[in-house]
């Protein structure tokens, strides 16, 4: 039995049929969709490499199953760039070393986005560290990880006041 | 994984018949089951996915002052909800401590109160497991035992349950408000909990079909406002399960306590509420002396279940400083490390 979903990805409506329910979003982008920027790292929730934006919130794609998000918007690592000009996350991360094999970096980025717009960090070290981990980096980049995180916050809340100014 | 059937209810009573089938279970975010269907460990037949079941996902302030939390509310949304947080700012702090952002933005209310326990034995499916298959035997026992439960267990079963946010709601009275064949019903999250005995398989009190649709805390406990805490031991202090884990509230007037809750966790296969302590706790001064006090009749009971002795004296003084955190006063804001004994410092690096 096929069941068919639609999905806004990256901006883009994708109509979807899947002819088994046990799809997780993150083999629907991987392995049906092409957007193999997501990566599977442990598959079971525990190392965030997989960390997406579902409707504007970072989860694991890994455990969520694509046939229970019917009608979701959803925002990968492939979907945060405008054309040649880098995501200011993107940016502060290659500014401040935040990574080196870069494996886990797709979901370092997605999920420093998400803390970003959750609003609870500021531009607290401890609370990025404690907010970051469930991100893991087998290189150990995360003192670049953390400095990056507070580029990116640094720079958005200039933005912030140059507009609201 | 296992091929399942995929059932997805417009309606509540839809969604009990459809579950009420044997081998059928509920899907909510799935950030449990699906690590478990993924390992073989739950093998279900049927998927009865209730996330787009309408009106399960409000946090309603009742006009009696006490609150409902729909099942399909996010830990991140229940903690991150203001009015929430201040008024039960323990069971905030408790979300908080418990996994990592990711998974609270999916994990739901209803699906943290009844996940699974994460006895490693329990996950291996080469090892016996009396509660992943009833009467094939336990090797947790006499194997790497070192987490398992001091405090309720049987010869059957030494595992605990894992949550942090039900230690406080155990410790707050919260009620469970559950759909099932017949209709609604209401439970105390205390008693939906069952320890092993001679099923370990059976977590719960829940029947085959039966919804947990909503818990409520009632207007009572947040006089504990003021005096609330949630304390966590972790083998790291981020991202891990307890070792052992308290949650203390209390009502001091003149220096006092008028009213004591103490639920511990990581000890026992339920979130386990210390009633004897708050009896010892209840009229006494809010210092060091009753606090040991406490923590002597809260483990009167407890005995190892393998190479876990160090679990007493730990949870002992993890009720200790728990009672001493909650006699300070609630903090304005939860620490940057939430639940943690490891002092914020604000820029400090961890070695």
């Amino acid at each position: 039995m096929t069941h068919s979903i639609s999905l806004t990805v990256n901006g883009a409506r994708r109509e979807i049929e899947l002819n088994d329910p046990r799809v997780t979003l993150l083999d629907l982008l991987r392995e049906r969709l092409q957007l193999t920027g997501t990566k599977k790292g442990c598959d079971r929730g525990q190392c965030g490499a997989c960390t997406i934006l579902v409707d504007g919130k970072r989860i694991n794609s890994c455990l969520a199953l694509a046939i229970s998000h019917d009608g979701a918007e959803i925002v990968t690592i492939e979907g945060i760039a405008r054309g040649d000009q880098l995501h200011p996350v993107q940016a502060a991360f290659i500014a401040c070393d935040g990574f080196q094999c870069g494996f886990c970096t797709p979901g370092q980025i997605m999920s420093a986005i998400g803390l970003m717009c959750e609003g609870q960090a500021g531009a607290d070290p401890e609370r990025i560290r404690e907010g970051m981990s469930g991100n893991l980096c087998r290189c150990g980049a995360y003192a670049g990880i953390v400095d990056a995180v507070l580029e990116a916050q640094a720079s958005q809340t200039e933005a912030n006041r140059r507009r609201s100014a | 994984m296992k091929m399942f059937d995929y059932v997805k209810p417009a309606t509540l009573a839809e969604a009990v018949a459809a579950a009420a089938h044997p081998g059928a279970a509920y899907l909510a975010a799935g950030t449990n089951l699906l690590d478990l269907m993924k390992g073989g460990v739950s093998r279900p037949d049927r998927l009865v996915d209730v996330t787009h079941l309408p009106g399960l996902d409000r946090i309603e302030h009742l006009p009696d002052g006490g609150v409902r939390i729909g099942a399909l509310v996010s830990n991140a949304g229940l903690a991150h909800d203001t009015d929430f947080a201040k008024a039960y700012p323990a069971v905030a702090e408790a979300l908080l401590s418990g996994a990592s952002a990711q998974l609270r933005n999916a994990a739901t209310v209803g699906g943290n109160l009844l996940q699974r326990t994460r006895c490693a034995y329990f996950y291996d499916t080469a090892s016996r497991c009396n509660k992943r298959e009833a009467g094939s035997g336990c090797d947790a026992q006499g194997g790497e035992s070192r987490l398992h439960a001091v405090l309720g267990w049987s010869a059957n079963c030494i595992a605990t349950h894992p949550s942090d946010f039900c230690v406080p709601l155990v410790a707050l009275e919260a009620i469970v408000e559950i759909e099932g064949k017949n209709g609604r019903r209401e439970l105390p999250l205390d008693e939906v909990y069952r320890l092993p005995g001679d099923t370990p398989e059976r977590d719960h009190a829940l029947e085959p079909g039966d919804l947990i649709v909503a818990v409520r805390l009632p207007p009572a406990s947040r006089n504990f406002a003021a005096h609330a805490r949630y304390l966590k031991i972790r083998e790291r202090t981020s991202y891990a399960f307890a070792v052992v884990s308290a949650a203390a509230a209390l009502q001091i007037e003149n220096g006092r306590i008028a009213e004591a809750r103490l639920a511990l966790g990581g000890v026992a296969a339920k979130p386990w509420r210390a009633r004897a302590a708050e009896q010892v706790l209840k009229g006494v001064a809010a210092d060091a002396a009753s606090f040991r006090e406490a923590a002597q009749a809260a483990l009167a009971e407890a005995k190892p279940s393998g190479d876990n002795a160090f679990k007493i004296e730990l949870a002992r003084r993890v009720i200790v400083r728990a009672l001493s955190l909650a006699a300070t006063g609630t903090p304005e804001r939860i620490p940057a490390l939430p639940a943690s004994v490891f002092a914020s410092n604000s820029g400090a690096l961890h070695a």
